[in-house]
């Protein structure tokens, strides 16, 4: 979960400048949260869409954060 | 008039609150949580803290949980809600007002008096204040970056439906004047019945000369009438 492109992420700003100074190159960071979230059910598509109900009910505020689901 | 003031592990300004209220000749009764129902009320008042510490979102977490699906009800059925901090957070997270609450601009837990404006003064939690009457209130929060999306914005504008702006002593809106990076300077809103107040700044810290000033009473008063 990352917040949405034209959302201002002041974590990530700072996260950024401090690399820069630090040396390191970048175009651009968005600092994010992640979730590891084990399953019963092991059919992938039932699964996918268990996720997806989890993130739009609680998880993920949908105003200002988008959201990406990966099998591990 | 009847309130209950709803109460979540981790609110910290429950008290706070019914001691206003207690003042102001309302009656009032605490509501836990895990309450399925509410008792009879003519306003619902979700107050300030850190609810569940503050885990996933700022009000994420109370706002899923049992009593807050009666104040939804409470709400469509045109119960009077006020929303105060943490509460205002709860009552954006429950889709009961639109748009969210950022982490500060600058990132930092802003404590502090601010100046505020009061932008409508034609609803049942205003009335008794002026229209643009500059106020004096305490914030003390880490996410009241108000935001929300151009649409509502706009209906927001068109609708008289921001409550207060943050502002100067002189009443001057602009990004001097804004403590956390609202949109706007907006400090609080209502929704569009304008039965449903939240707000980031603390009247209820604001009634006694003695540790304060009273610039928050006009709100209770308002309520009242």
């Amino acid at each position: 979960m990352t917040l949405k492109k034209d959302v201002l992420d002041p974590q990530g700003k700072v996260v950024q400048n401090t690399l820069a100074n630090l040396g390191m190159s970048l175009k651009n960071i968005r600092q994010g949260k992640y979730f590891e979230i084990e399953l019963e059910e092991t059919d992938h598509g039932k699964a996918e869409k268990i996720i997806k109900q989890m993130c739009e009910k609680l998880l993920v505020n949908l105003i200002i954060e988008d959201y990406r689901i990966n099998k591990l | 008039m009847k309130t209950s003031v709803i109460v979540f592990p981790g609110s910290n300004c429950d008290r706070d609150v019914a001691v206003a209220l207690k003042k102001m000749q309302f009656k009032n009764q605490m509501v836990w949580h895990k309450e399925t129902s509410l008792p009879k009320t003519d306003l619902i008042v979700i107050p300030g803290g850190f609810s569940y510490g503050d885990y996933l979102r700022s009000g994420a977490v109370a706002g899923k949980s049992k009593i807050i699906d009666e104040v939804i009800k409470a709400a469509k059925n045109g119960c009077l809600v006020l929303g105060i901090c943490n509460g205002f957070q709860i009552l954006t997270e429950t889709g009961l007002l639109k748009g969210t609450l950022l982490r500060n601009k600058n990132l930092k837990f802003i404590n502090r008096d601010v100046n505020i404006k009061v932008i409508n003064n034609e609803t049942k939690f205003t009335s008794k204040y002026k229209l643009n009457e500059i106020l004096k209130i305490n914030i003390a929060h880490n996410e009241g970056n108000y935001f929300t999306d151009k649409d509502h914005l706009r209906e927001l504008k068109n609708e008289g439906l921001i409550a207060f702006k943050y502002c100067d002593k002189k009443g001057i809106t602009n990004e001097q004047s804004n403590p956390n990076g609202s949109l706007e300077n907006i400090a609080g809103i209502f929704n569009s019945k304008k039965n449903i107040l939240g707000m980031m700044p603390h009247p209820e810290r604001m009634i006694d000369n003695h540790i304060s000033n009273t610039d928050g009473v006009n709100l209770f008063s308002s309520l009242l009438n």
